[in-house]
């Protein structure tokens, strides 16, 4: 048959695995949840990055993008944990084996208010993973109510008028000290797959704040946080175009107008200037970045500050190359004549 | 005259001999650096064979409030800490008047010259040192002066009580790790207070040390260095802490030790980490992840941790984690008093967290601070579960006599787990299914090569696939596995110690710290014809001998450390047919239990019984 013969188009990536493999569970998010979007593009970009998904961790706290790691990559083991502490149980299972990625999901209440203490000093430590915050403004499963990121003034559809100023992740995550810090909008998947491959890249804690709509309680179009804003607002700060190690494509732009972050794996990322000059490796650029977003209240994307050879806590805590998780009862417990000197400075 | 000939002179005039068998307190104030000298004094008479003990009763404070340091000394091995001591160091003017209006009748006092205070005591035995004229002449620098003042009430004691000078030289040979400057300054003034003593003071009172043939294999250790090295032996690899008093010495003696015992020899690298985390909050939850992933992870608090522990603690039983998490116990509620020793975290400990569950409590006795730090692991790994260590202050911070730790006789007892190669001989696994019958499923690792080693772990309801359910009858199977768990854990933890005498219808139950008062009480209650027999618990689930002891006697006496009785309510749960058979003898004022304490309460019930 003419069929068999002819050449099967790719559906395998470099380790013979297909995308069905990186997928999860039926999702039980809302129709038009932005978390989906920001699954497929975990799925998509997983894939095309060929991780092997034995190879990698889910993580989550409690709440709608807390239950998404269950909707991608079944052949990853998953750890969905308590409300605003997936930072701590993420950093224990990677400094226990740190031969392993981890994506983390977590949502603005989990992150800026239940977790607010255990993020950050999650992004103090560097602990290597992805740290996405699913950042809809507003608490889904309990039916409404305001997070610490939703905007003074914002009314919700129970009537109520939130008082208080919002709390912003990324400047949170800057001012702890992060390493690789961006934002997104779950409308925008170029743009998330493309940040999402950088931020796998990065070393260290790579956050990543992706506003995602919640289509049931927070999605007016006159909410910062729903797609209609976000579409008309979304102020790209570049084009960007990450570069896999193994490739050796040469994009041509314009000389001054590229900047290139290079990562520890040997990719990098492109950076192409669109409007503003901002230099993401500049941590004063950063936060001036953000105060002058909050202040003309723009909706600017996009790598906002990495520092990609910013020391882990895995290279700072002196492990070796075997993993905590792996060593042996031979390399785990003493001998018996180590004991006899130990008896010996306390008798 | 010599200190022989002195002595014979007293005897003479008719005052008793005591020969080790008496308790000093050594009145300070806190950051005076007198800790030093109080344990050279205690190393010394450990070095002489003579069974000692010593306890801290100090305030929450840095410098500056009132301490006391209580040493027994007990050729019968009796060391639990009495209510009233015979000799008194007094170092503090702010409390000796207090201090002496608490000695025992004939007591002895010395203090420091530089001290005014009315004697007010005709029956005491007066001893001065010029304790700050001896700093001063022994060439330390001014600001060292203070410090090395203790040692002139270390030289006028070893005088008092005969205490070999050449022990104190190896007790401060140790304390200062061999450091050649430190010693000779310190022991300097050990000298020169010794040597004034002999030349100026007169010795009237009967109280002396002597020599014992030494009882092999004993060392002197406190429990949080002993729970620290039992650990390292039972392979700890991962321990995540936030600092507490009484706990934090725990986590220290970790980071003393883990370098010289689990580094690589040959490549050099670390096979631990330690991670001060930012609360207990995370470090639990570290401890919890590591758990997860498949290293051996600890953590160590005090109650306060604990109660913030609480969260994933639930998640660590629902989710079926491994973790350890030792207690050091100290007097709550709330913050209490953080530098007092209490038993009162039993109850929590053992239903922590909201909605069901019950866990497995281990009870260390002063022996056992090594072995359990290395069998919570296996009994960790084994049950899938957290697994609490209850000491507390007075085990963990204090000095004991105890024997030598006793390498691990099992080999590590990592549980069940599947490697990549057993899937592929069984094609998947349900990752809660009880295919065994004892309760607890199997598990896989991340990083676990095969296509199907993957579940999703959840403190959300989940079927024998880990998979979400709300399905009543999953939750119910569930919840009887977990169940059947417990049951397990009943033959798995270490089985209650008992101790009969000969014609005793009276039982005492009680546990870890406790232990010398209980056994000092049973032997002063035995002289007075009370014979007793006594059941020391050492894990929660109760063995079935538990029941069996609380049968055999009309009244058992439920000995803790705690206002409420929580070690009593506990057996009345457990045991409800006996529960007409127990008394609770609950005490609770921030100090170690003394032998009186128990000897008067079964003394009063039986004249009660009269």
């Amino acid at each position: 048959m003419t069929v068999a013969t002819a050449p099967k188009k790719a559906t395998t990536n470099l380790i013979g695995l297909e995308k069905s493999d990186y997928r999860g569970l039926e999702t039980t998010l809302c129709q038009g949840c932005g978390h989906n979007s920001i699954v497929s593009q975990i799925v998509a970009v997983c894939f095309e990055l060929s991780i092997p998904p034995e190879q990698l961790i889910k993580v989550s706290g409690i709440g709608c993008s807390s239950k998404a790691p269950a909707y991608f990559m079944n052949r990853a083991h998953g750890f969905n944990g308590l409300h605003g502490r997936m930072p701590s149980a993420a950093t224990g299972a990677i400094l226990a084996n740190h031969s392993m990625r981890a994506i983390g999901m977590s949502g603005d209440g989990d992150t800026a208010n239940i977790g607010m203490g255990q993020f950050k000093h999650m992004v103090r430590r560097n602990v290597p993973m992805v740290y996405i915050v699913a950042n809809n403004g507003v608490y889904g499963l309990t039916k409404g109510q305001f997070s610490a990121t939703a905007e003074q003034g914002l009314e919700l559809k129970k009537g109520l008028q939130n008082k208080l100023p919002p709390i912003d992740i990324c400047l949170e995550a800057l001012i702890g000290g992060a390493s690789f810090v961006a934002r997104s909008f779950a409308g925008d998947p170029r743009q998330l797959s493309t940040l999402l491959k950088a931020a796998l890249a990065h070393k260290g804690t790579a956050v990543l704040d992706v506003i995602s709509p919640c289509v049931i309680f927070n999605n007016k179009d006159e909410s910062p946080k729903s797609y209609a804003w976000g579409r008309e607002h979304e102020e790209p700060l570049h084009d960007l175009t990450y570069v896999p190690e193994r490739d050796e494509i040469v994009i041509s732009y314009e000389p001054g107008e590229i900047t290139s972050v290079a990562f520890a794996d040997g990719s990098s990322l492109r950076l192409k200037k669109i409007e503003v000059d901002h230099d993401p490796t500049s941590r004063l650029a950063a936060l001036t970045l953000i105060e002058e977003s909050r202040t003309q209240g723009t909706f600017v994307t996009g790598l906002i500050y990495v520092n990609p050879t910013q020391p882990t806590f895995v290279e700072i805590s002196g492990l070796g190359t075997t993993p905590l998780a792996r060593l042996t009862p031979a390399q785990m417990r003493p001998t018996e004549e180590t004991l006899r000197d130990i008896n010996a400075r306390f008798a | 005259m010599s200190v022989q000939s002195r002595l014979a002179v007293v005897e003479k005039s008719g005052v008793t001999r005591k020969v080790n068998d008496f308790s000093i307190v050594v009145a300070t104030v806190n950051g005076s650096g007198s800790q030093t000298a109080n344990g050279v004094i205690l190393r010394s008479l450990f070095a002489m064979g003579i069974p000692v003990s010593g306890k801290n009763l100090f305030p929450s404070n840095i410098q500056g409030l009132a301490t006391w340091f209580t040493i027994r000394a007990n050729a019968a091995g009796f060391v639990a800490r009495t209510d009233q001591s015979e000799i008194l160091i007094a170092m503090n003017r702010t409390t000796v008047i207090e201090d002496l209006k608490g000695l025992a009748e004939g007591g002895v006092c010395l203090y420091a010259d530089d001290m005014a205070f009315e004697k007010s005591r005709g029956d005491v035995h007066y001893y001065a040192i010029p304790a700050t004229r001896l700093a001063r002449e022994s060439g330390a620098e001014a600001s060292l002066r203070p410090y090395v003042a203790n040692m002139a009430y270390v030289g006028g004691l070893a005088w008092l009580l005969g205490i070999e000078l050449s022990e104190v030289e190896s007790a401060l040979a140790a304390h200062f790790r061999g450091k050649a400057k430190a010693v000779a300054l310190n022991f300097g003034v050990v000298q020169a207070a010794h040597k004034h003593a002999a030349e100026n003071l007169t010795k009237t009172d009967g109280f002396r040390v002597e020599r014992m043939p030494a009882e092999a294999g004993m060392i002197l250790v406190d429990g949080n260095t002993a729970a620290a090295l039992g650990a390292i032996y039972g392979g700890v690899s991962f321990a995540a802490w936030y600092p507490i008093t009484p706990a934090s010495s725990l986590a220290e003696g970790l980071q003393d030790y883990l370098p010289q015992l689990r580094r690589d020899p040959t490549t050099g690298e670390n096979h631990f980490l330690m991670v001060q985390a930012e609360d207990e909050l995370g470090a639990l939850g570290m401890a919890v992840g590591a758990g997860w992933m498949g290293a051996r992870s600890m953590t160590s608090t005090s109650g306060p941790g604990l109660s913030l522990m609480a969260e994933f603690s639930g998640l660590a039983h629902y989710a079926e984690v491994p973790v350890v998490i030792w207690d050091v116990q100290r007097m709550g509620p709330s913050t209490g008093l953080p530098t007092r020793v209490s038993q009162g975290d039993l109850l929590f400990a053992h239903f922590i967290g909201h909605g069901d569950g019950r866990q497995v409590v281990l009870l260390p006795g002063p022996n056992e601070c090594f072995e359990f730090g290395w069998r919570a692991f296996d009994l960790a790994e084994r049950l899938q579960a957290p697994i609490f260590v209850l000491s507390d202050l007075d085990l963990g911070m204090n000095l004991w006599r105890v024997p030598s730790f006793r390498y691990p006789d099992q080999p590590m007892d990592r549980g069940k787990v599947l490697s990549a190669e057993d899937l592929a001989r069984l094609g998947g696994f349900a990752r809660y299914k009880d295919v065994d019958g004892d309760g607890i499923g199997w598990r896989t690792l991340p990083g676990n090569s095969h296509p199907r080693s993957a579940y999703f772990t959840r403190g959300t309801g989940h079927d024998e696939n880990a998979a979400y359910s709300e399905d009543p009858q999953v939750w119910e199977a569930n919840m009887a596995r977990l169940a059947r768990k417990y049951q397990t854990a009943k033959g798995l933890v270490p089985s209650p110690v008992v101790e009969h005498m000969s014609g005793s219808r009276i039982g005492l139950v009680g546990f870890g710290s406790t232990d010398p008062a209980i056994q000092e009480a049973r032997h002063i209650l035995a002289q007075g014809g009370l014979p007793s027999d006594y059941l020391r618990l050492r894990a929660i689930p109760f063995a079935d001998e538990v029941g069996r002891f609380l049968a055999e006697h009309p009244v058992n006496w439920v000995v803790e450390l705690n206002s409420d009785g929580q070690m009593h309510s506990l057996l009345k749960i457990y045991f409800a047919e006996h529960a007409g058979r127990m008394r609770s003898l609950a005490h609770n004022d921030g100090l170690p239990l003394t032998a009186r304490r128990v000897v008067q309460a079964v003394r009063d019930e039986k004249e009660e019984e009269r």
